[in-house]
């Protein structure tokens, strides 16, 4: 078998077997809370006979693997139950939550990766001269700020003094496309800033350090202008490292971004969550760590795999 | 009729000006104050409301775990959003009266122990179907059923007997209660077909706007219900209730005009809205209040004296300054204040004594071991920085008064009616015999000061069912100062409701029944384009 396709199989097998001993994690872990899901959906009032009632109904007195697997096979086949609080069917609320925070991420994304790679690249082209400071100090200066504060500085001077994007990125379905994108500009402004810094600083250094390699010197003395060196020769060396941060900063973009989400009022993942386990709601807190742990794990392999591909000794072997 | 006073009386009959500002300004240009008061009512009455267009809230209290079931309503935009798309037998109005609604006439017996509700006809559900005595019946019924959890249950378990003959449904209770329509106004009791036992989700109900989109946490929004019994609400073609819970987004929200009106202004920043263009600050004097507790049956709060030490010991004007930034009223140590019927002004307010204080508390005999008062950020806004001003002033009467921070995380569970002595804040009630029926009656569950007193009991009892109204007030009055004098409540301050709405909204009145009209403001108010 190619090495290469070897490798992903087993970076997928072993994704695989991490995401089943998260689910045991999560599964186990609210079990162990004092109180179960009936005792929690009867509050206070619970009396011992309506405790047993809903028990029998919800298949709460089953052993406990048995409903481990019950609940992990309704997971895989899109059957998350219902919420104890409201009682919607979570694999909806989630849907439309998700589908928002993705589109989020989608377009922070899509700006931020581009343009961190391409001031990492003339950062490191004009490495300790005033371009590299410059860059260096605003995103610098973009992370250090905390997300409110970004937040509530884009708010103030974009939608409240100068009026040009709306103030709250309200979106619902049934919204065209063009009207979604206007609504999550200043969100995705403040993401674009949070996550700029640390992709745009892990791709200079990674091309510092691979500018020290001989062949660079070679390039260099073929004639090549530095710009080609670096793109030509120096990136593709740099990517694997590149391609983990930048997996980090999406999984990051997913699962992490609650606080622009309250500022801008973004129905997003991370409020969902947050409401939910405040009262306690343990399904959807289940259904929204395994969702999390599957972006996560899903973004790593991915990095891994790329990496891998970006690799030429094991794409050719002998 | 000079310019500048049509300016003034416009603004005035905007909202823009309060009524006292608006009589102060006629002053100057000599009109005299009964004069002004009269051009205000006029003006306010020539203000026709305008239909059609889309109004929208954003509010602070609303979470993605919010249900539609109007028995589980218990933050702001649940109660908010069920008075867009519910009705109720009656209303409170914003003088303490009641408005009739689903029910047209209301009597009882003598004694106040049967209640007969005259259903109005032809009122309809969003369905189509037409609301009946039965419904009514069907709906008390599910709130009295403990396994609804509703809110109301405290109210309606005093209900024995209830039946529905043609269009007259008949209420017998346990015990008479004179009040027993204004508890028929409560948020919760809002009729639903067939009592919502089927479905008590389904959001239909008989008022004025139908549910179009229902995203709990998210938003809410609601369109015209064309056969509406009432003509003089539902002036907007849609209206909407967005969820901003952060204060600087709702306020940012209101400034660039993305919503009409907020509830929830934080009192720190009124101040700098005032200048904004375009908005005007509402305050309401409400019946909500912030307390601290102390349980009367636990050492050293079992003493009385050191009791009334720690209410001699705490500055209630400072706290209206300092906590509510002068938009609210000083507290008397009893949950009662003037916006209740039959409240008894005379009772003197309590000032802070140092000497006084520390004169009671060297009668109680306390070891001087440290007094800890628990506290977390969420008890009430500001409840740190009062807990804070309330050590200081007690140190300085000498009395050892300690902090103690809890997360708020639990605290309604792990501190508030568990704890010796902790903060908290009650949202009032629209009449006084709920508020001390909830809250200091001997067996009430949220009697959260541990008051056991069965004369106090016996006199609340009687005042129930007092239908002579001098007499009920002297009773009430009676209570006010046991409670002030021996109980267990400390209170600082009554808050008031502190909200925002744009130039372009007509037809605002303060109502100190709840927050945005009672809930009623998207449904009473209207675009001016």
């Amino acid at each position: 078998m190619h090495p290469v396709v070897k490798l992903v199989t087993q970076r997928l097998a072993l994704g695989l077997l991490l995401m089943l001993a998260v689910s045991a994690l999560i599964f186990f872990g609210v079990e162990a809370l004092p109180g179960d899901t009936a005792q929690a959906m009867l509050g206070q009032s619970a009396t011992p006979e309506a405790l047993a009632n809903l028990r029998e109904k919800m298949g709460l007195n089953e052993p406990v693997i048995w409903r481990y697997g019950h609940w992990l096979y309704g997971f895989m086949t899109g059957d998350m139950g219902v919420a104890l609080t409201n009682g919607e069917d979570i694999a909806t609320s989630i849907g439309s939550r998700l589908g928002n925070t993705l589109f989020l991420a989608f377009w922070a994304a899509l700006i931020s990766v581009p343009l961190a790679i391409l001031l990492g690249l003339l950062a490191a082209r004009y490495n300790g001269r005033w371009p590299d400071r410059l860059i260096s100090g605003v995103t610098l200066a973009t992370i250090s700020l905390p997300e409110f504060v970004a937040g509530y500085l884009v708010l103030y001077f974009l939608a409240v003094k100068l009026q040009w994007f709306p103030a709250m990125s309200m979106v619902f379905p049934g919204m065209g496309v063009f009207e979604r994108l206007q609504a999550v500009i200043l969100p995705v402004i403040v993401l674009v800033m949070v996550v700029l810094a640390h992709m745009m600083r892990m791709t200079r250094a990674a091309i510092l350090n691979v500018m020290q390699s001989a062949y660079i010197e070679t390039a260099e003395l073929k004639g090549l202008s530095p710009l080609t060196v670096i793109w030509r020769h120096a990136f593709p060396n740099a990517i694997a490292p590149v391609v983990n941060v930048v997996m980090l900063n999406l999984a990051y973009l997913v699962v992490g971004v609650v606080v622009v989400e309250v500022v801008f009022v973004y129905p997003g993942m991370g409020q969902y969550l947050v409401d939910h386990v405040t009262k306690r709601d343990l399904p959807v807190v289940q259904a929204c760590g395994m969702i999390f742990a599957a972006v996560y794990i899903g973004l790593n392999i991915l990095a891994d795999v790329v990496s891998i591909l970006a690799n030429p000794r094991l794409r050719h072997p002998k | 009729m000079s310019n500048e006073l049509n300016y003034l009386l416009a603004r005035a009959a905007k909202g823009l000006m309060s009524r006292r500002e608006f009589v102060g300004r006629a002053g100057a240009l000599g009109v005299s104050a009964a004069l002004a008061s009269t051009l205000l009512a006029s003006a306010a009455r020539a203000e026709e409301p305008k239909k059609g267009g889309l109004l929208r809230a954003g509010m602070q209290g609303g979470e993605s775990t919010n249900s539609l079931d109007p028995a589980l309503a218990a933050s702001e935009v649940p109660f908010a959003v069920n008075m867009i798309w519910g009705e109720m037998l009656v209303d409170v109005n914003a003088k303490g009266e009641i408005d009739y609604r689903i029910a047209e006439e209301v009597s009882s017996s003598p004694d106040a122990m049967e209640w007969k509700f005259k259903i109005r006809k032809g009122v309809e559900y969003h369905d189509g179907k037409t609301v009946t005595a039965d419904d009514v019946v069907a709906t008390l019924k599910r709130h009295t059923d403990e396994k609804s959890q509703s809110g109301a249950l405290g109210i309606v378990k005093d209900i024995v007997d209830m039946k529905a003959e043609g269009d007259m449904v008949t209420l017998k209770l346990a015990s008479g209660n004179a009040d027993l329509p204004f508890l028929m106004a409560d948020y919760h009791l809002i009729i639903q077909p067939g009592g919502g036992i089927d479905n008590p989700t389904a959001g239909i109900g008989a008022g004025p706007y139908k549910i179009v989109a229902n995203e709990p946490g998210v938003r809410h929004t609601f369109t015209k219900h064309a056969n509406y019994f009432d003509s003089t609400m539902g002036h907007a073609d849609d209206v909407e209730i967005i969820v901003i819970n952060d204060n600087t987004a709702r306020t940012s929200a209101l400034q660039a005009g993305q919503i009409h009106m907020m509830n929830r202004v934080d009192p720190k920043i009124v101040e700098l809205l005032k200048g904004a263009p375009g908005i005007s600050i509402q305050a309401v004097a409400g019946r909500g209040h912030y307390v601290f507790i102390m349980h009367c049956d636990k050492a050293p709060f079992d003493n009385n004296d050191l009791r009334m030490a720690m209410k001699l010991s705490i500055n209630r004007q400072e706290m209206v300054d300092k906590i509510l930034g002068g938009l609210g009223s000083r507290g008397n140590d009893f949950p009662i204040n003037a916006a209740y019927p039959l409240f008894d002004d005379t009772i003197p307010q309590r000032e802070y004594d140092a000497a006084a204080a520390a004169e009671a508390y060297k009668k109680s005999g306390h070891d001087g071991s440290p007094i800890i008062l628990q506290v977390a950020a969420g008890a009430f806004p500001g409840a740190i920085e009062a807990a804070q001003l309330f050590q200081q002033s007690a140190n300085a009467a000498g009395i050892p008064l300690e902090i103690k921070r809890e997360p708020d995380d639990g605290y309604w569970s792990n501190v508030w009616n568990v704890a010796p002595f902790c903060a908290s804040y009650w949202g009032g009630r629209p009449v006084q015999d709920q508020m001390y029926s909830t809250a200091y009656l001997s067996t009430a569950d949220w009697n959260d000061t541990k008051f056991k007193d069965p004369k106090f009991d016996e006199i609340l009892i009687a005042a129930r069912a007092e239908l002579d109204q001098t007499k009920r007030k002297e009773e009430y009055s009676t209570l006010a100062n046991m409670l002030r004098d021996n109980g267990g409540l400390i209170c600082p301050m009554f808050n008031d409701f502190v909200e925002a709405k744009r130039e372009e909204v007509g037809g605002w009145q303060a109502d100190p029944n709840g927050e945005l009209m009672n809930g009623r403001a998207l449904a009473k108010c209207w675009l001016n384009a």
